[in-house]
């Protein structure tokens, strides 16, 4: 059993005890630790279930690659799910709680899926779950989301906070091992602005706990010389607890940095993410022990082989009594002499028929039996490693001895991280001599100089001896200065002894020839539960290239995204396809290289700060009065003021009547108010509208229409010809700056030396509109302008002073009725609001908002962009031909609106709709005909746009675009309901009230 | 994420301060143009692996239209330039010659 050594332990400090829980048990461990070591120091082997099948699962590595001991961490506001004990530095009071079992750790139902193995091979939830297809929402997904899966998504709001960071920098090195100190000494010393950032809390990687001897010194010395040499460097940046996350185009990169996450403070961001610039790029990210893939090689107790001595070395943790060292390399061998060292048992079984290199040599001297030629037929026991049965590695996994063990230790050979090479396009090269993909310069990714921007160093470039890495690391970071800032010099490069290495022995699957029955034992993927069974099934069923086996199989689709699993994958389906690896290739490394959390991502952008709410000069007023808010684009709109003791639909009929039979009040503010102006201004808004609108006479306003350059309608709203050479355009809310870069974009890019000036004035003026038969009267009261039917006749503006106010007043109507809408400077807004609202209390003046703004335009028959408009709709299928200019030779859509299916007359044309039971149709619904069209569909022949509850009419009124709609007036059509009825409506026409425009005229 | 150096202000944008306008240097075919040239115009585009020649508008900053001429496989930028031309400007044209000898891009070469 896995146990705390009494003495060592170079990251631990046995002075500072910590206290934390598992699963509700107290448990405890020392500053330093991670929750894996803490873990293991107290005996807990078992962390966790797997995914698919309920294995008893745990720990096998010592850093972000770890599959298995995945926790659920804090409760409430700061649970976080699916955190790696590994990659979690022990604090007081840590709570974690193991995953994906039930109902508990220990005894878990879900077991009964790996009796079931047999029956749930890859694929199987593909082919087993096809029909009924109503099943699969309902009955399918939640019991295979509730088996499957790891933990549960937090339920409450995170109480934390987090926050983006942007730098700049000639130089980013990720990975602070010696390669990524030696290559940010170099970069600095000639002359780079540098920022070397490393995912753990310590620094020099690997190096120490294997050993190194740099510059004649422990590696460990040399890497605090070092770090001291670059702290006092004022170009080079250090930041620990920071992951590179991903490579983006043109040397953008994001970081990820964990504050908080080892000591809580909640008066500190927890994570903050890094957008870097970077102009070279230097991934120093080191490399990846591959685990072998023998039976039962998934067993609590297995672990990677550099794990273990991690454990041993950092953190004096055993994690087993008598360890089987499974190797195929030399490297095993530092774990076997970590282990004896400690005072603990070691075996070596190396699959290489012999083994001669130094290290070998160094094992069999400490006393440690070493077998050649040798491999591991099945590991078994219950819920933990208890034996080991070795066979001949060449065999089918007859046995030939079996050894009594705690713990497995798997040196598989090492993958160099190349994953931050490979999100921006940087390929790989295979090389035989370690069974590797390294990156491969000639195909580097490449900036916008046309020159590779990112450079690999050291074992992430597939230099394994420490002389190797540190004279590789140092080269590449002088090279990434050099080719930013042009010149300058490094220093010499720390030097270390050369090694003597035999080679390593590819071995994919342990043994050689495994029976099907050991195989289907023999784990890829932990995280998701692949066996190498799984991925030859894959292969036979066809799933031949590695994409597709990857996504039947799910192999490397985990959390993980098979850190551990890709090669050992990939070399399990070139070995069925009978390929070698470099041509079946790799799977797409995709950013972020470790997961992070969703709260880096949304950095300060949430509640208030998620997206800027645009408010009128009104807004404060609709505040405190009931509004019920709707967003129409960035805005807050009232929908309805909601007085006490209504509901919303109450108050949108009170408007509407009061409206109607009185006056009411809208704050029209939120319309764009575009000013055109110049000697071309003319000629630019008969190109921009479809209407003639240079002869348009000051003074006068003019309905407009503008289309798209492919026909379609895009915008509308009245147009004001202010003087010679000035209009101002309204648009509608949501498209005062669409419009704006429209015009902009014509005006930059094609008709460059005409002279006009487009200025959006939307946010400088307050726009009310003053609606209905009371609206003269209320503004007589503020008196100061003629504002009577021939001082201000339909469709004409005057500018004056309306009480103390001066105003531009528009006599225009969206609603029918007699209608002023005044626009005062926007400071001037809520004292005229203010105003209007005194002057009409006589008449019982009534705020009303969109809502009542949308009946009243429908019982007018007006059409809504977004409503009766969808990109698909042209001005002709609403009848808006007399908008339609047909003397003017050329306009934005008028070309395109001549092609043959824009003139088809079985176009669906605007109509309005009643149903003959006075009930509202369906939004949306559409119109159901005769038969089936070629795809098995019921014929459809229209579509209801616009549809609401007149309460003037008291009945549902609608509008709709039907086939030859206003050919058919009085047909009765049967609409569709989302339960599957219908309801029967009648065409007609699309005005339905006030048809001869007595109101507005008055 | 690309940066584009945008010719008027001088900035170096961040793609996030640009909206992308897709291929440049259209000519515009109004009224009485044939189907195939209004066809031609408003929907045919290239998709062109390696030089091409963009429209970006400079959104979040000065708000002006400009050219970009870059390789849409290496990401390299060869420069950009007024929007306002009817052709890829000579340097620009000799700039991408230099590091693809015989590129040519509809009737540019």
């Amino acid at each position: 059993m896995s146990h705390r050594l009494e003495t060592g332990g170079r990251l631990i400090d046995r002075t500072v005890p910590r206290q934390f829980t598992f699963n509700g048990k107290t448990m405890r461990g020392y500053a330093g630790d991670t929750l894996a070591s803490a873990l293991l120091g107290q005996g807990q082997m078992l962390v966790g279930r797997s995914f698919k099948y309920h294995r008893p699962r745990g720990i096998v590595a010592s850093g972000a690659e770890e599959p298995n001991a995945l926790m659920s961490l804090g409760t409430d506001k700061t649970f976080e799910p699916n955190a790696r004990a590994t990659t979690t530095e022990l604090f007081d009071g840590l709570a974690a709680e193991s995953q994906n079992h039930w109902p508990s750790l220990e005894f878990d139902i879900g077991e009964i899926n790996a009796k079931l193995s047999r029956f749930l091979p890859a694929g199987f939830y593909y082919k087993m779950f096809l029909w009924p297809r109503s099943f699969w929402k309902h009955v399918y997904e939640p019991i295979i989301r509730k088996s499957a899966g790891l933990g549960r998504a937090p339920r409450h709001r995170d109480a934390d906070h987090y926050e983006h960071f942007n730098a700049t920098v000639d130089v980013l090195i990720v990975g602070g091992g010696i390669a990524g100190l030696q290559a940010a000494k170099a970069a600095g010393e000639a002359g780079a602005d540098v920022l070397l950032i490393e995912q753990t809390a310590h620094w020099g990687g690997r190096a120490p706990v294997d050993g190194a001897v740099i510059d004649r010194v422990s590696a460990d010395e040399w890497v605090s010389t070092t770090l001291a040499t670059l702290e006092a460097m004022p170009n080079v940046r250090l930041r620990m607890r920071t992951m590179g996350a991903g490579v983006y185009d043109h040397g953008y990169a994001l970081a990820y940095e964990r504050l908080t996450d080892h000591a809580p403070d909640p008066s500190l961001p927890r994570h903050r993410l890094w957008r870097i610039r970077a102009g070279r790029i230097v991934t120093a990210t080191g490399a990846i022990e591959r685990p072998l893939s023998f039976a039962g090689n998934d067993l609590p107790g297995v672990m990677l082989a550099s794990a273990v001595r991690d454990y041993v070395t950092n953190y004096a943790v055993a994690p087993g009594q008598r360890t089987v060292v499974v190797t195929n390399n030399d490297d095993g061998y530092r774990t076997a002499l970590t282990v004896q060292n400690a005072g603990l048992e070691a075996v070596v079984l190396d699959a290489r028929s012999g083994a001669t290199g130094p290290l070998a040599e160094a094992a069999r001297a400490a006393g440690i039996r070493v077998m050649t030629g040798r491999g591991i037929s099945k590991v078994t026991g219950k819920g933990k490693v208890e034996a080991v049965a070795v066979c001949d590695v060449l065999g089918a996994g007859a046995v030939l001895e079996e050894l009594q063990a705690d713990c497995v230790a798997m040196a598989g050979g090492w993958s160099p991280v190349v994953h931050l090479w490979s999100h921006c396009g940087g390929k790989l090269t295979w090389q035989d001599d370690g069974a590797l993909f390294r990156p491969d310069p000639k195909r580097a990714p490449t900036g916008a100089d046309g020159a590779a921007f990112v450079l690999a160093a050291g074992t992430a470039n597939g230099e394994f001896t420490t002389a190797d890495v540190l004279s590789d690391a140092q080269k590449t970071g002088e090279a990434a200065a050099i080719q930013v800032v042009a010149s300058g010099k490094a220093g010499a490069a720390a030097t270390a002894d050369p090694e003597i290495v035999q080679a390593m022995r590819p071995v994919w699957t342990m043994p050689e020839k495994a029976s099907y029955a050991l195989r289907s034992k023999a784990w890829l993927d932990y995280q998701n539960d692949v066996k190498v069974t799984d991925v030859e099934l894959a292969a036979r069923e066809g799933f031949e290239s590695v994409e597709h086996a990857k996504r039947y199989t799910t192999l490397g689709m985990a959390t993980d995204q098979g850190k551990l699993s890709n090669i050992n994958g990939l070399a399990v389906l070139a070995g069925q396809l009978g390929q070698d690896i470099p041509k079946v290739g790799t799977t797409t490394f995709r950013p972020p290289y470790h997961p992070i959390s969703m709260g880096a991502i949304a950095g300060e952008a949430r509640g208030d700060l998620f997206q800027p709410i645009r408010k009128t000069p009104i807004h404060d007023w609709h505040d405190a009065n009931g509004a019920h808010w709707e967003p129409v684009g960035h805005w807050r709109r009232p929908y309805a003021f909601v007085k006490e003791g209504e509901d919303i639909q109450t108050a949108v009929n009170r408007e509407v009547l009061a409206t109607r039979n009185s006056v009411g009040l809208l704050d029209a503010s939120t319309l764009g108010k575009l000013v055109v102006k110049g000697p071309d201004a003319g000629r630019f808004m008969d190109m921009m509208y479809t209407n003639m609108m240079s002869t348009l006479a000051v003074g006068k306003c003019r309905y407009g229409l503008m289309c798209s350059e492919n026909g379609f309608l895009s915008d509308d709203g009245v147009v004001a010809r202010i003087d010679e050479d000035t209009w101002l355009c309204h648009t509608t809310t949501g498209g005062a700056d669409r419009i704006h870069a429209h015009m902009e974009e014509w005006l930059q890019t094609e008709w460059w030396n005409w002279k006009v000036y487009v200025a959006n004035v939307t946010e400088q003026y307050a726009q009310i509109g003053v609606v209905g038969p009371k609206a003269r009267d209320v503004l007589i009261k503020l008196g100061g302008m003629d504002l009577s039917k021939d001082g201000l006749p339909f469709m004409q503006w005057a500018e004056g002073a309306l009480g103390q106010f001066s105003a531009r007043v528009f006599r225009i109507s969206f609603s029918g009725e007699l209608s002023f809408e005044i626009a005062v400077p926007a400071s001037q807004g809520r004292a005229f609001w203010d105003a209007l609202l005194e002057a009409g209390a006589e008449f019982r003046i009534t705020p009303y908002g969109t809502e009542a703004l949308h009946i009243m335009r429908a019982e007018k028959g007006f059409i809504m962009i977004g409503d009766e408009t969808d990109g698909t709709v042209i001005p002709q299928d609403l009848g808006l031909n007399w908008a339609i200019s047909k003397k003017k030779e050329d306009f934005l859509g008028k070309r395109a609106q001549e092609r043959d299916h824009m003139t088809d007359p079985l176009r669906w044309k605007l109509v309005g709709l009643e149903t003959l039971d006075g009930s509202v149709l369906p939004d949306g619904s559409y119109a159901v005909g005769e038969g089936m069209n070629a795809n098995g569909q019921r014929v459809v022949q229209g579509r209801v746009t616009s549809t609401y509850h007149s309460p003037t009419l008291d009945r549902g009124i609608a509008m709709g675009l039907v086939e030859l709609g206003p050919d058919r007036m009085g047909e009765v059509m049967e609409f569709n309901r989302v339960d599957g009825t219908y309801v029967l409506a009648k065409i007609v026409h699309q005005v339905f009230f006030d048809r001869d425009g007595d109101k507005q005229n008055v | 994420m690309l940066i584009l150096k945008c010719p008027y202000c001088g900035v170096a944008c961040d793609e996030t301060e640009l909206d992308a306008g897709g291929e440049a240097h259209l000519t515009r075919h109004g009224p009485g143009s044939s189907d195939n040239a209004f066809e031609e115009y408003m929907f045919m585009r290239e998709n062109p692996r390696g030089v091409h020649f963009e429209r970006w508008r400079h959104a979040y900053g000065c708000g002006k239209w400009f050219h970009a001429a870059r390789n849409t496989s290496t990401l390299e930028v060869f420069g950009t330039y007024s929007a306002q031309v009817i052709e890829p400007p000579k340097d620009i044209r000799e700039a991408i010659s230099a590091k693809v000898p015989g590129w040519r891009w509809r009737d540019f070469a």
